[in-house]
């Protein structure tokens, strides 16, 4: 029962991370329709950025997760002002390649920086906490608070504010907000911004209990992929759902049926799912 | 030559062409108009194959065709052209006109392999559709040049050829045009009464007003994907339900 | 000069001349170490003009294709290292399998359009290198698989030694571009290209969609297949890197800058990115931080890279040189007779 309950932890972790990774990925979509490869980088970039502040410039863990989503956001803006506002008429697959080619700028900068190795972010929560006889680290359960903190945030800046319910807009018609005067150009910057904002806290979160090295993004972002296609590309609740799907089904299958191939899983689901429905699980129509 | 029988199709609930019947007659000029976003593009998205039909039926020279595959459509003889033709920009318009014989041509990629007779032979069978369809929409004089750098009016002409290349009995034509000046308009009507006098069958959808009333032998409108009129554009000028429709907020009734 | 040595290289001659470079090559290396450095620049770029079938004919990116360059080389690997075949069968076999494989990914994920089938073929890639990482049983894991067969010899020829295996590779390359330039020109590769310009107008000018894709695919997987074997038969030890996503990455970048959809390109940005990569030493380890924005200047402002950029130039320039008689049918002659290069 004990490690039934340790899973459920481990997976509702999982599908925070993974969960905001794929909300920033979907919003992005969602208004510019451009898959970032880019994004993986991003947040491999928030984790070393965290890591910077803590051990060279020795701040706390809560300001260097805020100075590094800021330098992320600031990133994801240049991002998408310097490569994909040129390309935004171009054929799709050369934002694809542009995006490739930030992933592997920003892979090698960080390589030149702090070197391939494999480096530890300490976090100030490593105590563990015990509910008769269940046991939650609690870095662990700071990831599923702030990840359900952020998303609250995030719906509230939606819903709530002008900026929020133009991305919305946008996302919904992109012929029809220009026609009723939205700034198309902000729009994109802010878009950026707060999925490079997600990415760096994701990172910043995660990275105590994982490894923060410059391949780190590659398999958080091939996750996120399988995720927003499971949750239908631009879709928020989707975003979330299906990061809850894939971090399930990673906890459970590692812990069940193989440590070894637990990374196949949501690849594989992927796969399935698209062989059979080639336009995703929750999309709407065939258009 | 074309008939379409209680066309239906919806979109997630919502029908973007409603129980459409219509016959096209060989050899006239058949053009369909209604506001934006009346289901004229879809209605030939439909006919062209690209998109299955919820329900009703097509039939073109009797042959049954509602549920065939858009590429099988084409060899039986429907060529179209799209609102925007995307070509390869840094190739010759040659160049790009010779694949639109394709569909007439068997070779694989065994021929290729060998350089077979059969692919050498089809390959001078395209290359000169191409410069006969280029020949037909008068542009025989750029056959060499970039696409990138023609004028607009000659790409519209070029996807023209396009469509002409591929040996179609009928040819669906998306906003024609579209985008071009007034003496240009009048250069691809005047492309389109030679088409017909070809013996081709032209179904045309177009905003402009004028071109339309001296062009067309006969005019179908759409209005929120059903057919609200259709006769000769003296009938449907003086339609009361079709004067409604353009009234009822759209600016061409002004055209 | 830099366009004096373009046009001398559109000369009928230059091909030629190119040739004899490549085959003289070994005598004039400095030592064994260059003839090496080129032979394995030659297998990338037979790798790279697979790509170019499917991402730069075809327009589809396809992000698996240094997992299927691996299943080439494993298999090859395998069956020489574990099962005892000799070279030459295992050689066609790595054909069959890459091709097959690629067959039936191509059937699933050519049904998906733009974003999809590259995330979808991204994950492919990805999980072609996780069961070569962990399927220890068959691939011997992380381990990698040693002693691989060089190519059997005939008589005195040792296809052990380097320069003999050099040959062996160029004499492939020569027939991988040879036959690209032959399907370039051809209805075939128009059809692919006609696919590139657009799904919709393909179909409605009476392409199969799904029947040309799959095919432009599975020549493309065969093309990395035959790449991936001669790898492994040159380097003899391969491990679960050769599937890393890096090298379709690196694929892409030779790709791009020497001409993505162009006959000449994949070599040209293939042994010109190796050429400087390996003479820049220090570049090894840090190029992306060079490539990466590189790619991105290019697609921004020369989306054909250096040879499709060449391309566009000469034909203006023939365009303004034909005197007097504008837009004539003369010119549509100059422009058949660099077709061949400039149609893909």
């Amino acid at each position: 029962m004990n490690l039934f309950f340790q899973q459920i932890i481990n997976g509702l972790t999982l599908g925070s991370i993974y969960g905001l990774v794929a909300l920033g990925l979907t919003l992005v979509y969602g208004i510019l329709h451009i898959p970032n490869f880019a994004h993986g980088a991003l947040y491999m970039v928030g984790a070393f950025m965290s890591y910077f502040f803590m051990t060279d410039l020795g701040v706390h863990y809560w300001v260097a997760m805020a100075g590094s989503a800021a330098v992320v956001a600031v990133l994801a803006i240049l991002c998408e002002r310097l490569v994909f506002h040129p390309l935004r008429n171009s054929p799709p697959i050369h934002d694809k390649i542009a995006a490739i080619g930030i992933l592997l700028f920003l892979e090698a900068v960080v390589q030149m920086f702090w070197g391939s190795d494999f480096r530890r972010l300490s976090s100030p929560f490593t105590g563990i906490m015990n509910f008769d006889g269940l046991i939650i680290p609690e870095q662990r359960l700071l990831i599923i608070v702030g990840a359900f903190v952020l998303v609250i945030a995030l719906q509230l800046f939606l819903r709530k504010t002008m900026t929020g319910a133009t991305i919305i807009a946008m996302a919904q018609s992109r012929e029809g907000a220009f026609l009723v005067g939205i700034d198309a150009n902000r729009v994109a910057m802010m878009t950026f911004a707060i999925s490079g904002v997600l990415a760096a806290v994701a990172a910043s979160l995660y990275a105590p209990i994982n490894l923060v090295y410059p391949a780190m993004g590659h398999l958080v972002i091939m996750k996120a992929f399988v995720i927003i296609i499971l949750g239908g590309m631009g879709s928020i609740p989707g975003a979330i759902a299906g990061g809850m799907i894939i971090g399930f089904a990673e906890a459970f299958g590692g812990f069940y049926i193989s440590t070894a191939y637990k990374d196949i899983i949501a690849f594989g689901l992927l796969v399935l799912i698209l062989s059979v429905r080639p336009q995703g699980l929750f999309a709407k129509g065939a258009h | 030559m074309l008939k379409v029988e209680h066309l239906t199709k919806m979109f997630g609930g919502l029908a973007a062409v409603n129980d459409v019947s219509v016959d096209f007659e060989a050899g006239k000029i058949n053009a369909i108009i209604g506001p934006n976003g009346a289901g004229k593009s879809t209605f030939f998205n439909l006919i062209s194959g690209l998109h299955q039909p919820t329900s009703g039926r097509i039939l073109l020279d009797g042959v049954d065709v509602t549920h065939m595959p858009c590429d099988q459509v084409a060899r039986l003889g429907v060529g179209r052209t799209f609102q925007t033709t995307n070509l390869f920009e840094q190739a010759t318009v040659l160049d790009n006109l010779i694949v639109g014989h394709r569909l007439r041509t068997r070779s694989g990629l065994w021929d290729v392999l060998i350089n077979s007779k059969r692919l050498q032979r089809e390959e001078k069978a395209a290359r000169d559709k191409a410069m006969e369809a280029l020949d037909f929409v008068g542009l025989t004089h750029v056959a060499g040049q970039f696409i990138a750098d023609i004028t607009q009016e000659e790409r519209k002409r070029v996807a023209f050829a396009l469509a002409l290349a591929t040996d179609p009995k009928i040819v669906l034509l998306d906003e024609p045009a579209a985008g071009v000046n007034p003496e240009e308009t009048e250069g691809f009507a005047a492309l389109m009464r030679k088409m017909v006098d070809n013996g081709l069958t032209v179904c045309l959808i177009e905003h402009k007003m004028d071109m339309i009333m001296s062009l067309a032998d006969k005019i179908m409108v759409l209005d929120h994907g059903e057919k609200i009129a259709e006769g000769t554009p003296e009938e449907v000028r003086n339609n009361p339900v079709v004067i409604e429709a353009y009234l009822g907020g759209d600016e061409d009734a002004a055209a | 000069m830099l366009f004096k040595l373009g046009s001398l290289l559109m000369k009928p001659g230059a091909k030629m001349a190119l040739l004899a470079f490549a085959i003289v090559f070994p005598f004039l290396a400095d030592n064994e170490y260059q003839v090496y450095v080129m032979a394995s620049a030659f297998v990338w770029a037979i790798a790279v003009y697979g790509l170019n079938i499917i991402t730069g004919y075809c327009g589809q990116l396809n992000l698996a294709h240094g997992g299927f360059f691996a299943i080439g080389a494993y298999t090859l690997g395998l069956l020489t290292a574990d099962a005892g075949w000799s070279f030459w069968p295992a050689f066609v076999a790595a054909l069959v399998m890459t091709a097959v494989l690629g067959f039936f990914v191509g059937i699933v994920s050519l049904r998906l359009k733009e974003h999809y089938f590259a995330i979808f073929t991204l994950c492919v890639g990805f999980i072609i290198y996780l069961l070569i990482d962990k399927w220890e049983e068959l691939t011997h894991g992380p381990i990698g698989v040693r002693d691989i067969a060089a190519p059997s010899g005939f008589g005195l020829v040792d296809f052990t030694e380097t320069t003999p295996f050099y040959y062996l590779v160029l004499a492939f390359l020569v027939f991988s571009i040879w036959f690209m330039g032959r399907l370039s020109r051809s209805l075939l590769g128009r059809t692919f290209i006609a696919i590139r310009n657009g799904d919709e107008l393909a179909q409605s000018l009476g392409i199969n969609l799904m029947r040309n894709k799959v095919l432009a695919f599975v020549l493309s997987t065969t093309y990395a297949g035959l790449a991936g074997a001669l790898y492994a038969g040159m380097v003899r030890f391969i491990g679960p890197e050769e599937a890393n996503i890096n090298h379709t990455f690196d694929m892409i970048t030779y790709l791009l800058v020497g001409g993505i959809g162009t006959l000449t390109g994949p070599l040209l940005g293939t042994v010109g990115i190796v050429w400087i990569t390996q003479s820049l030493q220090f570049l090894e380890e840090y190029r992306m931080i060079i490539f990466g924005p590189l790619l991105v200047i290019l697609v921004i402002f020369f989306p054909r890279g250096i040879t499709g950029q060449f391309l566009t130039w000469m034909h203006h320039k023939a365009q303004s040189l034909a005197p007097g008689k504008k837009r004539r049918e003369s010119k549509v002659q100059t422009a058949s007779a660099r077709e061949a290069e400039n149609n893909a």
